[in-house]
């Protein structure tokens, strides 16, 4: 059997997202309520606003359920609005925006300016050393500090913008946007070996 | 683990690409995108969960109430939209009008709605929206005027519905011109494609995208007519990846509890008991207009 990654879909991108991990081989689920969280195997969260995806996540009666099932370790991969989610501290948010801890990083919000500002550029990325990782930065956050467990995978004026911990991958950019698939990959390799092969 | 070894930031950067400009498009899906007048209305806006506030001096059923020239707003009403939320701000300039736009681009917006409510400034010309960084989004009534516009640069199609109504009639007749059209191109024979385009005035190579795809090259929102939260879901139904409401927040009863339940309503809109629960109790929606009685109809407007 497939893995079945989880696609948070209360708001923002998730059509991509599931097109690349279904190119991956893994078997993706569109997670609105607390029972879809329960039986997956792991959660992908996406790009969107992570202000929205906060409250919704609260009235949908999901937080608390994502935080156990984080906290017992489940794999997890935030992208842009998904790593401020998974974010142990979040600056420039609003006070009552929630975030997991899921990962030990300080996130600040829209850390490169508005969305006359966003990007595209080729990222180096640890561990990916065959050729750069195109990568698309819209309205993106940045981290500011890292804890001694997290791994900076990839950097970008010094700063980082893809780290892991454990099972835990959080990208300031969008890796669904673009046909590269090596980074849903190696979180799919690091969180279930080849197990996702069948 | 320790620290690996990273790249530091590479020699070039791009912005204003097809890529940026579609991608926040993307990332406002399964959304609800906002009219507000003023700062206060932004952050009642903001924390009822809407992914972007749209800034507007009077919204559509004011406008079409007053009457008059619609014009862009003033940059200190949006100066002050901007500096009270987190989240994206969009404004509206009028079709055609690319000062309007590039002031707007000046000012920062995030998206610029080139806008059927405002007093069209050209009648032959849209804006060149390929000219900016700033991405735009354009009103559609079918899908040749939403590929025309594609054509032009918007990165964003909304089904033009008809604002300031509180009557969500014209969105769904809009919405299902759009989607019926890409159903039958999806079904055309590739030399019936030649065809569609003369039909559909629009570009051979965006029809020929579309019987591949099956989808608009961009995103497909909704507007104008919501007003409850049932309106919203039918037009997540009905294939919208998004939708924007106007006057149907800040003309309601009870603007924060509408807002929320509207945004609600949207991400789970295929869960009929979720819908039941969050309509109960919201006051008061807009009065609402009968079509047939408009002096002006907005969505008329645009080539």
């Amino acid at each position: 059997m497939p893995v079945k990654v989880g696609l948070l879909a209360l708001q923002g991108a998730v059509g991509r997202h599931a097109e690349a991990l279904a190119a991956c081989g893994a078997a993706p689920v569109e997670v609105r309520t607390a029972d879809q969280l329960a039986a997956v195997d792991a959660l992908v969260l996406p790009g969107g606003e992570s202000t929205t995806i906060s409250m919704l996540l609260e009235s949908s009666g999901l937080a608390e359920t994502l935080a156990a099932r984080l906290a017992d370790g489940m794999p997890a991969f935030g992208t842009c609005a998904g790593m401020i989610l998974l974010a142990g501290t979040v600056l420039d948010g609003r006070p009552d925006q929630r975030s997991f801890d899921a990962i030990d990083v300080t996130v600040q919000r829209n850390a490169f300016g508005r969305q006359v500002d966003s990007f595209e550029a080729d990222l180096d990325v640890a561990g990916l050393d065959d050729e750069p990782f195109h990568a698309v930065f819209i309205r993106a956050p940045v981290v500011t500090a890292v804890g001694d467990g997290v791994a900076v995978l990839a950097r970008i004026d010094g700063r980082p913008v893809l780290c892991r911990q454990g099972v835990v991958f959080v990208s300031a950019f969008h890796p669904e946007l673009t046909p590269d698939l090596r980074l849903h990959r190696l979180f799919l390799d690091t969180a279930f070996g080849n197990a996702k092969e069948n | 683990m320790s620290d690996t070894p990273a790249g530091s930031r590479p020699s070039t950067t791009e912005t204003g690409t097809i890529a940026v400009k579609r991608g926040l498009a993307e990332m406002l899906k399964g959304g609800v995108i906002m009219d507000v007048v003023d700062a206060e209305q932004a952050k009642i806006a903001e924390d009822a969960g809407a992914v972007a506030v749209m800034a507007l001096e009077r919204v559509p059923a004011d406008i079409r109430r007053d009457g008059g020239v619609a014009r862009m707003s003033d940059p200190e009403m949006i100066e002050g939209i901007k500096a009270a939320v987190t989240i994206p701000v969009m404004a509206k300039a009028r079709i055609g009008h690319f000062v309007e736009a590039q002031i707007l681009e000046a000012l920062g917006v995030d998206y610029v709605d080139e806008s059927e409510v405002l007093t069209p400034a050209d009648e032959a010309h849209h804006i060149d929206k390929w000219a900016f960084t700033v991405p735009f989004v354009c009103g559609a009534t079918n899908l040749g005027e939403a590929l025309r516009r594609i054509s032009e640069g918007a990165c964003m199609i909304r089904s033009k519905g008809e604002a300031g109504t509180g009557n969500v009639v014209e969105a769904v007749r809009h919405l299902r011109s759009i989607t019926g059209d890409i159903r039958k191109i999806t079904q055309a024979d590739p030399a019936e494609l030649f065809h569609w385009a003369k039909q559909l005035q629009a570009p051979l190579p965006l029809v020929q995208e579309i019987h591949g795809t099956g989808k608009l090259p961009v995103p497909l929102f909704c507007a104008g007519g919501l007003a409850i939260p049932a309106d919203a879901a039918l037009a997540m139904q009905l294939g919208a990846e998004a939708v924007f409401v106007g006057s149907g927040i800040f003309k309601s009863d009870e603007p924060a509890r509408r807002a929320k339940a509207i945004v609600e309503a949207t991400t789970h809109f295929s869960d009929p008991a979720i819908l039941a629960k969050v309509s109960r109790g919201l006051g008061a929606a807009m009065p609402g207009l009968e079509i047939s009685t408009l002096e002006q109809t907005y969505a008329d407007r645009g080539w």
